[in-house]
């Protein structure tokens, strides 16, 4: 094993990962098993741009592996022609962990869903999340309970009338993207299931960052809860919403980049202003590598639940020590000062000894 | 008779007295150190060369209030020259250190046993904390006891005076004057403890010398006041030749699991969350990293074996540790493993339950939990370790099934023997078993389309290949879906789901255990009596009474529960009557009644104390009598 230097920014996400000099193509990662989502979900969107944007990363295939809890979503495994595991509801992010402190030389991927991650799976989440485990975390919000039917799921909007529901939901609900930067992660992204070209450049980030990469899809269910982002995609609306961000750049946006994000300095909170009228320097500039979450958590506060506004991109992402590398690391420096010896071990330090007649 | 000891006396002709066996129990409140202290006689007993067996006996809470009954903490320790089984029904001897221990512990001290009190903590105050309407120490109450008065915190201070240290450190020595006095009544030696002081506070030098200081105390006062017209001696046991030492069964678990890493050559993974009485595991296991073990201290249970079969899933050997409650949370991960067929061993101690129950008491009534506590049809493989040394070997061959039959493998110790403490003949480390694994390398699909199929199973073990990420090639899913029998796709197919159960169950049906050995030195023995897990002490010790007594009876104890070993049937066919004690409503009695249609007669106590010799002698007594007549 190899002694991990840690903490330098230049460690990659997959460092450790080998890697091939063979082309690879979508198709390579595209499992034997026929897909079997419902005609029009957004889950093929995102399947189809993991699988052509995993090529990108020349990896050895055999060392990438997808884990997944209960949901639509997490059929996902089944399709890649990788190694996978499709395990139990919420739990993906707690069998991950095992295995990616187990094995540095695997790229390991969560996928998961609002209701895998965010109610029955919340507690193995927000922890994966602090503890900055190396795993990348899709996580398709659909805000719904599609397996199951058509429940009201924990992202889904107050006063939601579903089966379960039918005088409507009483649950707030919860923000993914807030509640990630809550629990201290250190990447955070969200990306649309039909922004092929945002959510593959979210994913790259999400792969090279070393550390829990926590990433937000808003997916479309057409069966249970269909159009619930429709305002994000429709053309003339979805340049009125969407907040794109880019490390270092002015957050601009609108039609004519019109709008723009600015700090109000009476509250120090940001909000969407026309820079026509704050002028362009008012502008506030993205720095993804702020060590207070306090920023991306403000910005993950422009626009609710309604979507009037919706940021996307990569909201935070940091360096800091994951803990698979220092488990590993506590191992090795264990093995380095002291022999394993179990003879020693067993005889320990009191003995007698009963001799023979 | 009762000695009073307030003044110091000459020294003249201690009478020595031989006994071949010693059972004293140190009893006081939970701040007294009681634990280590029993803990440190132990060591004593054992660097002498006695058998010995301990019952260490502890409230829930940390710190109950100060001097109330519930704060009673006591070890007992049962030390001998010949090999014994039980840490003693009774105490020979009694040591109280306030008012509330001795009002928890009196009735089980027999007549003419003897009792030593510290007076200091006999106040008004502390006797109307536990009841006490006058002090039993100035009154009748105890004259069936010979009992010894000694000011053990005064003598304690006194000792300490030139010290320095504050009158209340100084007397929170008071448990190492106790053992220095009952360390000179048995001739124990001293060094050992000496030693063990100096290192547990070498960051507190004057806080070592004052135990040490007060430990010579105690013994000086022994030898210096008349009060003790005997001392006894308890000479080292015969046992077989070789090098022991002492060890508590969440120890031997520990080295069991740091010697299956080495045995099989894979790192080891501990994903796990702290449960009374478990948590020593844990605490263990993250001391020997060096030998490539990682302890992951998870959010909560289902993490913690989450971990454990993911890092399982990626070739290592996934371990949790748990009790009771934790099993249950674990449940739906065993599940998992059970339907993705990968090796996990599951360290259950079982406490009182149901739910939270008793933490720190023992009971062994999750047998049917581990047997059936999951949905569907779910075997797994399960064996009991039978006493704390055997936690070694057991958690070896829960390794072993593990890991050749790709299963998770529940172990189901307990509170007992997790703190019980016995010695230990030292295994030699050639001697241990081969564990090493092979994982797949090669496609294996026998239609020759070069694929690999994950659930193609070994034909002898029905085991299927184990093929971690990172191999070339084997690229495949596996997950909680029912799978097709060979390909591992998912599968609704009826027949195979049918087929599929029928697999997972003649495979764990199938794991080759050895034969249950039936202790019957007459071999006319017509009564039975089968145990298992941490009753073999009491259960065997009970069995050698009844055969002193002229009576024959024959024991076999249960160390596989599932499967259980082939010859069982034919075992229990071949007596007249059998008997199955348990700290249970009756679990294993109703496996052996439904498996092998024999009319096994229960005996059971849900008591949280592990069953007396005597009070099993006396069951079997009964049961050896009616098939006589």
């Amino acid at each position: 094993m190899t002694t991990i230097d840690l903490g330098l920014p230049s460690l990659g996400g997959l460092d450790g990962v080998p890697t091939t000099e063979d082309k690879q193509t979508a198709k390579d990662y595209k499992s034997d098993q026929e897909v079997r989502w419902c005609p029009g979900c957004g889950d093929y969107a995102v399947l189809a741009a993991v699988q052509s944007f995993l090529p990108q990363l020349g990896l050895k295939r055999e060392n990438i592996t997808f884990v997944s809890g209960i949901g639509c979503s997490s059929r996902f495994p089944y399709y890649m022609n990788t190694y996978g595991m499709h395990s139990i509801h919420g739990r993906a992010p707690a069998i991950a962990t095992g295995l990616a402190v187990s094995r540095p030389d695997l790229s390991v991927w969560v996928v998961t869903g609002d209701g895998d991650a965010l109610s029955i799976g919340g507690n193995h989440l927000i922890h994966t999340l602090r503890r900055n485990v190396n795993l990348k975390i899709l996580l398709f919000n659909n805000r719904i309970y599609g397996l199951t039917k058509g429940q009201y799921s924990p992202t889904s909007e107050e006063g939601k009338v579903t089966k379960s529901t039918p005088m409507g939901s009483l649950d707030h609900p919860f923000n993914p993207v807030s509640l990630a930067l809550g629990a201290e992660a250190t990447f955070v992204g969200r990306a649309l299931d039909s922004d092929r070209k945002g959510l593959t450049e979210v994913l790259q980030a999400a792969a090279e960052h070393r550390g829990s990469a926590l990433v937000e899809i808003y997916q479309n269910c057409p069966i249970f809860n269909d159009g619930a982002f429709e305002v994000l995609k429709e053309p003339g609306e979805r340049e009125q919403r969407i907040i794109p961000l880019r490390h270092g750049q002015p957050i601009r946006f609108g039609p004519a980049g019109e709008h723009g994000v600015v700090r109000n300095p009476a509250t120090g909170m940001l909000e969407v202003a026309e820079v026509a009228t704050v002028g362009e320097q008012a502008l506030v500039v993205h720095d993804t590598t702020l060590d207070d979450p306090s920023y991306s958590f403000a910005l993950s506060r422009l626009g609710g639940q309604d979507l009037t506004h919706t940021v996307t991109g990569v909201f935070r992402s940091v360096s800091r020590p994951t803990y698979d590398d220092l488990a590993r690391e506590q191992v090795h420096l264990a093995q380095q000062s002291r022999r394993a010896d179990l003879r020693s071990l067993l005889r320990g330090k009191d003995t007698w000894t009963v001799a023979g007649d | 008779m009762s000695t009073d000891v307030g003044n110091g006396a000459s020294p003249e002709g201690t009478e020595v007295r031989k006994l071949d066996r010693v059972v004293i129990r140190f009893a006081g409140d939970s701040g007294d150190g009681m634990q280590l202290t029993g803990d440190r006689f132990t060591s004593e007993a054992a660097a002498f060369g006695n058998d010995l067996a301990t019952l260490p006996n502890f409230p829930a809470e940390i710190r109950a209030p100060q001097g109330t009954l519930p704060g009673v903490s006591s070890f007992q320790l049962h030390f001998a020259d010949y090999d014994i089984l039980t840490p003693g029904d009774r105490p020979d001897v009694l040591v109280a250190m306030n008012p509330a221990a001795l009002k928890a512990n009196i009735a089980d001290l027999p007549k003419g046993g003897t009792l030593i009190v510290n007076t200091d903590e006999f106040t008004k105050r502390n006797l109307t904390k536990v009841g006490y309407d006058e002090d039993p120490l100035e009154n009748d109450s105890l004259a069936a006891f010979n009992v010894h008065k000694v000011a053990m915190a005064t003598l304690t201070k006194g000792a300490l005076e030139a010290t320095g240290l504050s009158k209340k450190d100084a007397e929170r020595a008071k448990n190492m004057f106790a053992l220095g006095l009952l360390s000179w009544m048995y001739h124990r030696p001293t060094e050992g403890t000496e030693r063990f002081l100096r290192e547990k506070f070498a960051r507190q030098p004057d806080i070592a010398e004052a135990n040490v200081l007060a430990f010579r105390a105690g013994w000086n006062y022994g030898e210096t006041t008349e009060s003790f017209a005997v001392t006894y001696q308890v000479a080292p046991a015969k046992l077989a030749t070789g090098t022991y030492r002492q060890i508590t069964g969440n120890t031997a678990l520990a080295y069991g699991i740091v010697a299956a890493g080495q045995q099989s050559g894979l790192p080891v993974v501990l994903g796990t969350y702290p449960i009374t009485p478990a948590s020593d595991v844990l605490h263990e296991l993250a001391k020997h990293k060096n030998f490539g073990i990682t302890t992951l201290q998870a959010e909560d249970e289902i993490a913690g074996i989450g971990a454990a079969l993911g890092a399982s899933f990626g070739g290592a050997l996934g371990v949790t540790s748990t009790s009771g409650p934790g099993v249950a949370l674990k449940s739906e991960t065993i599940g998992l493993a059970v339907m993705t067929e990968l090796p996990l061993i599951v360290l259950a101690i079982q406490r009182g339950g149901p739910s939270t129950g008793l933490p720190t008491k023992t009971e062994q009534a999750d047998l049917l939990q581990a047997m059936f506590g999951r949905n569907g049809e779910s075997p797994v493989a399960i064996i009991a370790p039978m006493s704390p040394a055997d936690c070694f070997d057991a958690a070896l061959e829960a390794a072993r099934i593990a890991l050749t039959y790709r299963t998770p493998v529940i172990l189901l110790s307990d509170g007992a023997i997790a703190n019980g403490s016995e010695p230990w003949l030292i295994p030699d480390v050639d001697a241990l078993p081969d564990l090493s694994v092979e994982f797949a390398s090669e496609p294996n699909a026998p239609d020759g389309s070069g694929e690999f199929w994950p659930y193609l199973r070994d034909p002898e073990t029905l085991a299927r290949p184990w093929a971690v990420p990172g191999t070339p090639g084997l690229q495949h899913r596996i997950g909680g879906l029912e799978k097709a029998d060979g390909t591992g796709n998912i599968s609704y197919d009826p027949d195979n789901h049918d087929k599929m159960v029928r697999l997972r169950q003649a495979k764990i049906d199938g794991i080759t255990v050895p034969d249950v050995v039936v202790d019957d030195p007459s071999g006319k023995a017509r009564v039975l009596v089968v145990g298992w897990g941490s009753s073999f002490g009491p259960i065997g010790a009970a069995c050698r009474r009844v055969r002193r007594l002229g009576m024959t009876v024959a024991h076999a104890h249960l160390r596989h529960l599932n499967p259980f070993p082939d010859n069982l049937g034919e075992v229990l066919a071949s007596y007249d009557r059998v008997v199955v004690p348990e700290m249970n409503l009756g679990q294993l009695a109703l496996l052996l009644r439904a498996k092998y249609l024999v009319d096994a007669v229960s005996y059971t106590k849900v008591a949280g104390l592990p069953f007396k010799a005597e009070e099993l002698q006396n069951v079997l007594i009964d049961f050896v009598q009616g098939v006589a007549q």
